[in-house]
């Protein structure tokens, strides 16, 4: 049997925010409101002329505090957490402004297969009218700065302004993390 | 936060194997593609760089029943009257590239009403809103990824990429699969649409053989005699070379 090819990928266009569409009004919730140590990650999504971008969807997943993913693929998964008591995903169209959030807890440290850490980090995807194809980027934390320097996929990128990119940086009592699509601040963007 | 066990090392040596997922890139659009306007300063410069699937890409959530309510597989009854247009199911399969359906995974569609405008503020074609109808629906695949919508067959509409630039007749779907490597936004067409050749979406699409698979196709078995036409699409998602830790679905 000939194995099927995979479907193309499409722009998002820019009507996904119809009613009762992608933007899920829990979307931005990661962890419920009020959860204690939750914290607010916000930022803009900006073109390669500086511009906000109105009509992106931005999208995170990542792993509970403890790093349990609560996933069957995940060969600690039952161990961690016996189950999916932890979301782990979050969905945010941008405003006028092209300024999405999300409130969520910081991911604990994750193992990789060959022996390594991997530094706290959610994984973003970014879709927008002109995205053919989704956008993939990483947000770590400004706080882990010794597991940052240990990361396996930060240490891959020479250039110590690129890496910053990945870095959401303190603000108020939340996080910032702008995502530059083009230019010279160009977020760093990852084939997975 | 969650109670869970804390006997397990929350860092154990590796010494683990986690599935792969190959790329597709030949299936896929070329993102910067020049007949499309709105690509230019939305496309990064700088090339993609490498990201290993360790355990955040091989995983993802798991969204199911939960999320839809009784009327979001049928976007003809989520108002008090029936919508203007011709009366559709769109049904298909969710598949990874090895033929294995993806069960229990969350469908969402979108769509313009049969005069071909959408209900957002940001749409200004000067087609006519249907009071009854939203345009958007969730549905979960079964057991065997098997999904279903009853609709109304979009209208084609212009937009402002070039002169006298009109989008096919289409339908956006947004697909979870099972991991982050997965994810999938696209557009269902329809067959024999005459607006292909000057649509550059559709033709991003570099590889004919995959512009193909972005087509449903017309299917009178699964019609409803009297009541609706039928199109078939199946989605095909990026499937792992190999479940290093189950040979079969195990979804308990």
């Amino acid at each position: 049997m000939t194995a099927p090819l995979t479907t193309p990928s499409q722009t998002v266009g820019p009507f996904f925010a119809v009613p009762g569409a992608l933007p899920w009004p829990d979307g931005p919730y990661v962890v419920p409101g009020g959860t204690p140590g939750a914290i607010r990650i916000t930022g803009r999504v900006l073109d390669g002329a500086g511009e906000p971008v109105p009509d992106a969807l931005v999208e995170t997943w990542q792993a509970d505090p403890d790093g349990g993913l609560g996933h069957p693929d995940d060969p600690r998964a039952l161990a961690i957490t016996g189950g999916r008591p932890f979301r782990g995903f979050g969905r945010c169209a941008t405003d006028p402004d092209g300024r999405y959030w999300i409130l969520t807890a910081k991911p604990g440290p994750l193992p990789t297969p060959d022996g390594r850490v991997e530094a706290p980090h959610l994984d973003v995807s970014v879709f927008a009218r002109g995205l053919l194809q989704r956008l993939v980027t990483r947000i770590y934390f400004p706080d882990e700065t010794a597991a940052n320097a240990q990361d396996p996929v930060l240490s891959e990128i020479a250039d110590h302004d690129v890496r910053a990119t990945l870095i959401a940086r303190a603000e108020g009592d939340g996080l910032r993390f702008d995502i530059h699509l083009q230019g010279p601040d160009e977020t760093a963007f990852f084939a997975v | 936060m969650s109670a869970k066990s804390t006997t397990t090392a929350p860092h154990p040596a590796g010494g683990f194997e986690l599935p792969s997922y190959p790329r597709d890139d030949s299936s896929h659009p070329i993102m910067g593609f020049t007949g499309y306007v709105g690509t230019r300063l939305r496309t990064p410069e700088q090339p993609l760089r490498p990201l290993p699937q360790w355990l955040t890409e091989v995983t993802g959530p798991a969204f199911g029943h939960e999320r839809v309510g009784e009327m979001d597989a049928d976007l003809t009854r989520q108002h008090a009257g029936q919508p203007l247009g011709e009366r559709i199911v769109v049904s298909g399969r969710v598949l990874e590239t090895d033929g294995r359906p993806v069960p229990n995974t969350l469908v969402e569609v979108w769509q313009a009403n049969a005069a071909g405008r959408y209900v957002h503020a940001g749409d200004r074609h000067p087609a006519p809103i249907d009071p009854n109808f939203s345009g958007a629906g969730r549905c979960v695949t079964d057991a065997e990824g098997n999904y279903r919508f009853v609709t109304i067959k979009p209208g084609a509409y212009p937009w402002l990429n070039h002169h006298n630039a009109w989008r096919p007749a289409h339908i956006h779907f947004s697909l979870f699969g099972r991991a982050f490597t997965q994810r999938l936004i696209t557009q269902m067409y329809f067959p024999g649409d005459p607006l292909f050749d000057q649509d550059p979406i559709f033709n991003s699409v570099r590889d004919e053989r995959a512009q193909r698979r972005l087509i449903s196709r017309f299917d009178l078995a699964t019609t409803v005699p009297e009541w609706a036409l039928s199109y078939r699409f199946d989605i095909v998602l990026r499937g792992a070379d190999a479940t290093p830790f189950e040979d079969e679905e195990d979804d308990h």
